[in-house]
């Protein structure tokens, strides 16, 4: 019973990280209607940076604010340059340009730093804490914590601020969002840096269990598609919650059923795709269509 | 302006193609005299790619299926060949047919399902296929050989040709992938063709025209595999052995890059795009060796930004300069044009895309 | 000098041209009304002057040119448009959405003040204030559209057939609400295909075919012209 309850709290740590990035490919969704399929290689790519300012000399803490910075920054170019000018385009036309994103990005972080892994420092205390008998890492609560703060203050951005008013108005009607004096450009470059960010998170919490390396982030991104899939892809709260499913699915399907074992384990989140898009595409909260008014 | 008029379904038009189309067919048969055994594998290889590439546009180009999976046919294509050569005493030249079928079956199989989902919802699903073909084929090793893969003895030209083996599987390619190509511009060129675009345009009005959707969807789901397999099959020919590692996610995005920068509803853009995805890394490897990924996804992103409507569209709009086609008026007022423009514009301009994704 | 001024302004999308030549001017305080048929270039003609359509000539607004401005700017100067097919933000809520038609104003508290004004036009907004405006009446919408208009209290609004899809009694409140509305100041530019209403509630009127103006005058005039009359009232 200890041991199940154990697996359940790691999979809902696991399951935060995969809520992480499956939140920034929601983000992204929901304004543009985009599936940013570099999205984990951009958080993987913010990852590097953290970690190469941290070879600089710089105290962890530091190195992850700034990465986190970048990686908005970055986020923002990257709508502004490469995606700007497909904006309107066929959606197959910037599904390529998302994968051209994902080798260019995935090839420069490997000239950059090699292909080689290697470490990540922990950012939270390493150590467990035993309640009732279940033994609770402090990496675990601390990753659903962190995971807690962060969709608590997007929920404040979104439903209290103007910004955020404006960023759910273009996402709803970008043509109205002009006539209201909305600058649509704008608060879709935010979006992307917000979703960068979200990935670079994801990154840098994840990378000490994974080890750094250019790849580290592909797993992650497909069960993080598995994540929004089963959340409903234009639903933050679904990103979250189809996150900590998917990561508890994991870890109990890694445990209990033989046939999976270890290397397998992809197959539960390729499973559950499968099996929400048979019976029930929109997801557990994804809205079925979109409504013109 | 344009150099020459040409009347479209003249004599004229028809002496041009076939004279454009005489000039491809003694460069094709040049290839193999002209270029050492290493160029003329990669050759090989973008005429099999050509044909998955093809298949992959009659699904989405043709019948507006989005499909992130290609690859898993291609996949089941080439093991069905490989399997059967070490298995059964199979001649080899009737693994291709037979990958074809297999393939075939299994397009209509996803194909069914396939008809209640749309967009985004079908990419994610041939996405989670793609995934899981490497894995699913490590798993049951029994039958696949697990990694380590199957090898098989590659087809050997009869003496009398006189030709070498590279030469041999480039010719047995080309003699394959020439009846496929003209098969499908047959299809796409008759009502069938038109069918499926209006389908992929506007699925109500193909309704109401009386096009059977789900039938058409399905065939096409089945055929586009069918096409794949049979590339897969000349793949393990060419190969001479079949490994989980050549069967990954690359390839299903490999083909549909191709499918793009070829030219989207277009069967010659498939010829483009798989000259594209086999020579560009090559080209980017030769500029520098560390550097040929970001050279590739830079030059992928180029081509969506220059090429729209991918090569075929360039050449289309280049021909276009040169020979001004009449009777291509459409008759309408300038307001409805106007409006209609005005619709597209604000699609276009929301960033919101067009139908498929978001549907 | 008049509130909008409006000289050989040609219009379109990309290559397509739909409106030419046109010139007519709005005074400050009035109504004045663009008839026409479907497809004649009304919507066009709104779509330039808040920036949307590809326009070239010369529109003034108060003194400024309007032409080459991003909508964006354009708000700011003082213009609401509310497009054909009400542009309501479907899936934010009704308070959310008059919140939004206030976007660019800098003063908070009058916002506040300003949407309890717009319950006040429009009673039955403020009883579905949380509720998403999509799932709100035709006739519904079309209030929260003008409301969403108003909020940004525009020196000019204009409106692309307010009347679409609403039945004649809703039309009629919706009009009267309008007439309250350019009371209080605010100027009108109303597009419609609907003449009978309109004619009775506007100064001056213009009637556009195929992108070209062909009448212009006032509501009384243009209101018993006999081909107006044939065209456009429905009346032999």
């Amino acid at each position: 019973m200890e041991r199940f309850i154990q697996l359940v709290i790691d999979g809902i740590a696991i399951g935060s990280i995969y809520g992480a990035l499956a939140l920034a490919l929601v983000l992204i969704f929901r304004s543009t209607g985009i599936v940013n399929f570099a999205q984990g290689e951009m958080a993987m790519f913010s990852t590097f940076v953290a970690w190469a300012l941290v070879q600089a000399g710089l105290p962890l803490g530091l190195a992850l604010l700034a990465a986190l910075a970048a990686s908005f920054g970055g986020g923002m170019l990257i709508e502004r340059v490469i995606i700007r000018p497909v904006e309107g385009e066929d959606p197959l036309t910037i599904l390529i340009v998302t994968l051209g994103l994902f080798i260019l990005v995935n090839s420069g972080a490997g000239w950059i730093w090699g292909f080689n892994n290697r470490g990540f420092p922990r950012a939270l205390p390493g150590g467990s804490t035993t309640v009732a008998g279940v033994r609770l890492s402090y990496e675990s609560l601390g990753i659903v914590a962190v995971l807690l703060v962060v969709v608590g203050l997007l929920w404040l951005l979104f439903e209290k601020t103007k910004l955020g008013l404006a960023m759910r108005a273009a996402a709803a009607n970008p043509a109205s969002s002009r006539l209201v004096g909305i600058s649509v450009g704008r608060t879709l470059a935010i979006g992307w840096g917000l979703a960068a960010l979200l990935g670079a998170l994801a990154g840098v919490l994840v990378a000490p269990q994974l080890f750094l390396d250019v790849n580290f982030m592909g797993g992650v991104l497909v069960y993080s598609f598995a994540a929004a899939t089963l959340g409903g892809f234009d639903s933050p709260k679904g990103a979250v919650i189809g996150g900590w499913i998917i990561g508890v699915a994991e870890t109990l399907a890694g445990d209990y059923i033989g046939f999976i074992g270890s290397d397998l384990t992809i197959l539960v989140p390729l499973a559950i795709i499968f099996g929400v898009l048979l019976v029930r595409p929109n997801g557990l909260f994804g809205s079925p269509e979109v409504v013109r008014a | 302006m344009s150099l020459f008029t040409v009347e479209r379904g003249s004599t004229r038009q028809t002496q041009l193609r076939l004279a454009g189309l005489t000039v491809l067919a003694v460069v094709a048969v040049a290839i193999p005299f002209l270029f050492g055994p290493y160029r003329v594998s990669q050759f090989t290889l973008v005429l099999i790619y050509a044909i998955a590439v093809l298949g992959l546009n009659l699904l989405v180009g043709y019948s507006g299926q989005i499909s992130l999976g290609h690859g898993a046919f291609f996949c089941l294509g080439a093991y069905t060949g490989a399997i059967l050569l070490d298995r059964t005493s199979i001649p080899h030249l009737l693994t291709v047919p037979a990958a074809g079928l297999v393939c075939f079956a299994a397009g209509l199989a996803l194909g069914l399902p396939a008809l209640r989902l749309r967009g985004l919802y079908l990419a994610l699903v041939t996405l989670a296929i793609a995934i899981a073909t490497p894995v699913l084929i490590k798993r049951f090793d029994g039958l696949t050989g697990g990694s380590q893969g199957i090898s098989i003895q590659q087809p050997k030209p009869p003496a009398s040709l006189g030709l070498a083996d590279d030469q041999f599987l480039y010719f047995l390619s080309l003699v394959v992938a020439v009846p496929l190509f003209w098969f499908a511009s047959g299809i796409v060129r008759r009502n069938v063709g038109r069918a499926l675009i209006a389908m992929r345009d506007d699925e109500t009005a193909a309704r109401t025209m009386g096009v059977n959707l789900a039938t058409f969807k399905t065939r096409a789901f089945g055929l586009s595999a069918a096409y794949a397999g049979v590339a897969g099959s000349l793949f393990t020919f060419a190969n001479g052995f079949v490994a989980p590692e050549s069967f990954t996610l690359t390839v299903s995005f490999a083909f549909l890059a191709a499918i793009v920068v070829g030219g989207l509803a277009t069967v010659a853009g498939a010829l483009f795009g798989a000259l594209f995805i086999v020579f560009v890394p090559v080209w980017s490897s030769d500029v520098d060796e560390a550097l040929s990924g970001v050279i590739y996804g830079a030059t992928l992103i180029a081509c969506m930004y220059v090429f729209r409507g991918g090569i075929m569209g360039l050449l289309r709009s280049a021909w276009g300069r040169i020979a001004e086609v009449q009777g291509t008026t459409t008759g309408r007022s300038d307001d409805e044009v106007g409006e209609e423009v005005a619709v597209a514009g604000d699609v276009r301009r929301t960033g919101a895309g067009a139908r498929g994704m978001r549907s | 000098m008049s509130l909008l001024e409006v000289e050989g302004l040609e219009a379109g999308y990309g290559p397509v041209t739909v409106v030419r030549d046109l010139a007519f001017s709005v005074d400050e305080g009035q109504v004045v009304t663009i008839l026409g048929a479907n497809g004649a270039g009304k919507t066009t003609t709104l779509r330039a002057l808040s920036g949307v359509a590809r326009a070239s000539g010369r529109i003034d607004f108060g003194g400024t040119p309007l032409l080459g401005r991003a909508p964006e700017w354009i708000v700011r100067q003082g213009i609401a448009h509310v497009p054909e097919g009400r542009g309501n933000f479907a899936t934010l809520t009704v308070e959310e959405n008059l919140r939004l038609g206030a976007y660019v104003r800098k003063d908070g508290g009058r916002t506040r003040q300003d949407i309890k004004r717009c319950y006040g036009y429009f009673p039955r907004l403020e009883e579905r204030s949380t509720q998403a405006a999509g799932s709100l009446s035709g006739g519904e919408q079309q209030m929260l559209a003008i409301a969403r208009g108003l909020m940004l209290r525009p020196r000019l609004m204009l409106l692309d057939e307010p009347s679409h899809g609403l039945s004649p009694l809703i039309t009629r409140e919706v009009f009267k609400i309008l007439r309250e509305i350019v009371e209080e100041g605010t100027t009108l530019l109303i597009v419609e295909q609907n003449a009978n209403l309109v004619l009775e509630f506007a100064d001056h009127a213009y009637v556009l075919e195929t992108g070209q103006l062909v009448l212009d005058g006032s509501a009384e005039e243009i209101g018993s012209d006999e081909g107006v009359r044939r065209s456009y009232l429905g009346m032999v």
